[in-house]
């Protein structure tokens, strides 16, 4: 870790003005500091989040729940306006299945969290295409994109991007700009680019989600019980007339650069009802396009499922 | 001569009860210092630099931006330039530093050039190794090709289990201080007497200048018998900054690249047999590594050891990684699982319910009746016969299987030394170099003194780790309960004849009519002739008694307190999710024998530990390795996964305490519940799925591609 200079804000205007070459944003800190004792990120000051009061909080606003970025997955997944309408994002915090890290780890930290391959971490760049390709890719993207082979490690992304919501961000002229949660992820064109649209001197002020479609759910697949990354998921949000479905939104999680859409599976659900069968064959159609590298065809299959028990779940049929 | 036996079963009063670990409250509140704990005021920091290249030749150290740096107190070069480098995490240079920071800050500013050299860091395929590959020698028994030519019922498989690392949860170090007429080095060490040496070796010096302190260690597992070449480097670090102690621990990645793994072992087996489950011929063909020096060489086939017609070839490759260190039972794990891997195919082929197999086949091995007594429990406990159907017949997303591991273990005490002061005030030191490495040796060993001088547990005041006490052997190869166990009686009883010569008279009758129980020493056969402990110690006048007790492996096993022969068997119960891959433990059971059990309690908790190490390299545990870049991708507790406690599942222990086991003498115990359970769940994952998983850990892809392949053939 290299030595850094902490800055403590108290107003959002203050921390845009903190935000100058070199600085980086501190919330929660769960993926930051190992990033800096591994050497990958060499902030030259941190901008410590948690004492902005205006960043915090879980309310709603109009048609809206407005999610403050410094509130904690913990906060998230226990408060009552999440818990009645958004199972989907309850499942999606519970996920990361430690209790120090849910209480840390804020909700703005994980949207804008550094993907996790393993390459990437041990100082060889995010876009390695060639070290992947002919290296340990198990837990590598089947939706990749160019260069781009790591998978986007956020936890509530997909089930955001499923349920529509608005990331709002703060920049440094003053102005917030809101960003629909599926555009906030992108693949990098070049090295040294983000995987988020968010600039170096902005910050990720809160998230907006829309009023619940009427049933939701994420199912992630995991190696490990206990805490682990998600080898896949999938959010679902649905609307429904009856017993038919009217829209449905599915993003798979944990398989490309950024959460993905599953737009021919949302398509061949309208006007169907969930079951197994019609369940298994969105599964299937939202993974039509994987492109497996040589050790990850497995995670096709995670995928499908991942999409068809979070279908079953969110109608409320058994998932297993 | 002194009668040194174990007092009976039904008479024991401390030895054998269900007792608490002594030190438990102290560890789990954090008031037990670990050498890693150290913290003193005058405390320099080490740190290595490490080499990136897995094959390479440094060129040249450039140390002078390090030199400049304040707060660097000396720096050394491990590997100079010319050294030829076998691994990545090789230590190329040492610094101390005021600050950890400062130190691995110096790290970073060393520069080093190397000429990289070619590098191979896998093994799983044997076709590609190359020149790396050493045959080890064919070994052939019986006629094994006529065995398969007339068999009624042959299988052949393909199993693999990979290299793990030992991931103690205290890193390897040390707190060093070179001083001006000895050096202090308090270790993280499973050998606290000879560790010192060890360090003494390597520094060239006497070793009577060594003093190792180490009361408390976060886990070993066979890792930690040397003094290292970092302990080394801090003594020297040490020096040459004016004598200040050197903490010098390896940071996670460090712990997990060069601190010692356990070999892969990979093999082609073939099973030839009759229809009603007898096996006949066995044949092998396998490979492993252990790092740049080759690999373990399993025993195959395992405990069957006497299947009349085999055939084994072994092959041994060099890599460029980390080299092994001994892992909890070393070669056993692989050897159990290979085995009773295949076994299990056979059975499965023959569909018959594999614990017939096991059982029918107990005959080859060396403890027939034990094994099938033990088969026997462990299927009550697990509920075998109810639950059992074959792999064929099961359906449904989530689908259950059993299956079976065995282990086999010496553990034999080694050699050990004790010595017990009585006090005239009635107070009891016992003294031992040796060390609680988490198996509640201090426990033990306290319940061995007091059961023998007839105190409570509180009478006795154990005092370990240090090695300015008697010696004892290293804690390996599960020979400490045994040895500790053994010193410790002999001495008891030792003393207690110099404080029965005393107090003899007083009670108007010979030393030999005396015996010591519940606080008091008492005339045999007369309880109402007697006197209180304190008041006995009272008339040894003012110089304590002061006797020592030896266990000499060579005579042990005539003296009946300790021998060898371990058995156990394991049984699993899985879940595996069919669609996902995901395998989940329902139940692991234990059926172990050690001999005499000293404290059944904390056996009871060592079985499990093992329990879960075993679910661990069953489902997650895989050291993975880059061949381009040579390194290690998982050296970190993120992606080296082991188990946390949703995935361990239940744990059911039964130690087979009977008066024949009992009878044997105390026989240790780490290693051999730490065999069969790998075996167990890769057995019952290979029930519950109807086809063999062939290589551990059963991660989701590995599942997935034996399930499509299944569809496939």
């Amino acid at each position: 870790m290299e030595n850094f200079e902490y800055a403590n804000p108290t107003t959002v205007k203050e921390a845009l003005s903190l935000l100058t070459a070199g600085a980086e944003v501190l919330a929660g800190g769960t993926d930051l500091l190992s990033l800096m004792k591994d050497d990958v990120h060499k902030p030259k000051r941190l901008v410590n989040i948690k004492n902005i009061k205006a960043l915090g909080g879980i309310a709603k606003t109009g048609g809206n729940i407005r999610i403050g970025a410094t509130v904690t997955l913990d906060e998230l997944a226990s408060n009552q306006l999440i818990r009645a309408a958004y199972p989907s994002l309850v499942q999606a915090a519970l996920g990361v299945t430690s209790p120090q890290i849910r209480n840390m780890g804020t909700v703005g930290g994980d949207l804008c969290q550094r993907p996790r391959c393993w390459y990437f971490r041990s100082g060889n760049g995010l876009l390695n295409k060639s070290l992947v390709e002919n290296g340990e890719n198990k837990y590598h993207a089947i939706f990749g994109s160019g260069s781009a082979h790591f998978v986007s490690a956020s936890s509530l992304g997909p089930a955001l991007v499923a349920l529509g919501a608005t990331v709002k961000i703060a920049g440094a002229d003053g102005k917030t700009k809101d960003v629909p949660a599926g555009q906030f992820f992108k693949a990098p064109a070049a090295e040294g680019e983000r995987e988020i649209v968010l600039a170096s001197n902005e910050i990720v002020t809160e998230i907006l989600v829309p009023a619940p479609p009427t049933k939701n759910a994420t199912y992630e697949v995991r190696h490990k019980q206990a805490l682990d990354w998600p080898l896949a998921t999938a959010s679902v949000a649905l609307r429904m007339a009856g017993t038919k479905v009217t829209s449905a939104s599915i993003t798979l999680g944990h398989v490309g650069p950024a959460p993905v859409r599953a737009t021919e599976a949302e398509k061949m659900l309208v006007g169907q009802t969930i079951t197994a069968d019609s369940a298994e064959k969105a599964g299937a159609a939202a993974v039509a396009g994987a492109q497996p590298l040589s050790q990850n065809a497995y995670k096709v299959q995670l995928a499908k499922v991942a999409v068809k028990r979070a279908l079953l779940t969110a109608a409320g049929v058994k998932a297993v | 001569m002194a009668d040194y036996k174990w007092p009976p079963m039904d008479k024991r009063r401390v030895m054998g009860k269900r007792i608490a670990r002594l030190d438990g409250p102290m560890k789990s509140s954090g008031r037990a210092k670990y050498p890693s704990d150290m913290n003193r005021s005058d405390l320099l920091f080490g740190a290595l630099l490490t080499s990136p290249h897995a094959h390479a030749k440094v060129t040249g150290i450039d140390l002078a931006a390090a030199k400049a740096i304040k707060g660097v107190t000396a720096i050394r070069v491990i590997s100079g330039p010319g050294t030829e480098i076998q691994w990545a995490g090789t230590e190329v240079a040492a610094v101390s530093a005021v600050t950890e920071e400062i130190a691995r800050d110096a790290v970073k500013a060393i520069k080093v050039t190397y000429e990289v050299l070619p590098h191979l860091v896998k093994e799983d395929n044997l076709a590609k190794v190359g020149a790396r590959a050493k045959a080890a020698g064919e070994q052939v028994t019986g006629d094994p090709d006529k065995a398969f030519a007339e068999a009624e019922a042959k299988t052949a498989g393909d199993y693999g289990i990979p290299v793990i690392t030992h991931c103690c949860l205290e890193p390897h170090g040390s707190v060093v201080a070179w001083g001006k007429d000895k050096i202090d080095f308090w270790p993280s060490t499973q050998a606290v007497s000879t560790v010192g040496g060890d360090l003494a070796k390597m520094l060239e010096l006497p070793a009577t200048q060594v003093h190792v302190d180490c009361q408390y260690m976060g886990g070993g597992f066979g890792a930690k018998f040397p003094a290292d070449r970092w302990g080394a480097e801090a003594a020297r670090l040490s020096k040459e900054s004016g004598g200040r102690p050197v903490k010098m621990f390896l940071d996670r990645a460090t712990e997990l690249t060069i601190a010692g793994v356990r070999p892969s072992h990979f093999a082609k087996i073939k099973v030839a047999g009759k229809k009603d489950g007898t096996i006949t011929g066995w044949q092998s063909e396998s490979w492993a590594t252990g790092g740049i020096g080759g690999g373990g060489m399993a025993p195959l086939p395992y405990v069957f050891t006497n299947i009349p017609n085999r055939r084994m070839n072994h092959t041994q490759v060099s890599l460029n990684t980390g080299p092994a260190r001994a892992w909890r039972a070393p070669n056993h794990p692989q050897a159990s699982f290979l085995t009773c891997a295949a076994i299990t195919d056979f059975a499965d082929a023959i569909k018959m319910d594999p614990y017939e197999v096991f059982f029918k086949n107990a005959a080859v091995s060396a403890r027939p009746e034990t094994y099938r007594k033990q088969l026997a429990k462990a299927a009550e406990l697990i509920d075998w016969k109810k639950k059992y159907t074959h792999g064929a017949q099961k359906t449904g997303t989530l689908r259950r299987g059993l299956g079976i591991g065995i282990a086999t273990w010496g553990g034999a005490g080694h050699a050990s030394k004790c010595k017990i002061t009585i006090h005239p005030d009635g107070t009891v030191e016992v003294e031992l170099g040796s060390q609680d490495i988490g198996t509640a040796t201090r426990t033990c060993i306290t319940q061995v003194a007091a059961e023998t001088l007839g105190l409570p547990m509180s009478g006795v005041k154990v005092k370990l780790g240090d090695n300015s006490y008697p010696p004892s052997g290293p804690s390996g190869g599960s020979t400490t309960i045994g040895g500790v166990s053994s010193s410790t009686r002999k001495a008891a009883v030792n003393a207690l004849e110099k404080l029965f010569e005393k107090v003899a008279p007083s009670l108007g009758v010979t030393p030999d009519q005396l015996e010591a129980d519940d606080s008091r020493v008492v005339v045999k056969g007369n309880p109402a002739k007697a006197m209180s402990w304190k008041q006995a110690c009272q008339k040894m006048g003012p110089t304590p008694i002061s006797e020592m007790g030896e266990n000499e492996p060579r005579t042990a096993a005539r003296e009946g307190l300790n021998t060898q022969g371990a058995s156990g068997i394991q049984m699993a119960e899985v879940e595996v999710d069919i669609e996902t891959g995901v395998v989940r433990i329902i139940e692991v059971v234990a059926v172990q024998d050690c001999g005499l059990v000293v404290n059944p309690k904390t056996a009871e908790s060592q079985v499990a530990g093992a329990m879960i190490m075993s679910v661990c390299s069953a489902l997650m545990e895989e050291r993975i390795t880059d061949q381009t870049t040579g390194r290690v991708l998982n050296a970190d507790m993120e992606f080296y996964k082991l188990a946390g406690l949703p995935d361990v599942g239940k744990l059911t222990v039964h130690m087979d305490i009977t008066p024949e086991h009992d009878a044997r003498g105390i026989i240790g115990l780490g290693e051999p519940c730490a065999i069969g359970g790998i075996a167990a769940i890769a057995n019952a994952a290979a029930n519950a799925l109807g086809v063999r998983v062939p290589m551990v850990p059963l991660t989701p892809e590995r599942v997935l591609a034996a399930l499509a392949n299944r569809r496939n053939a």
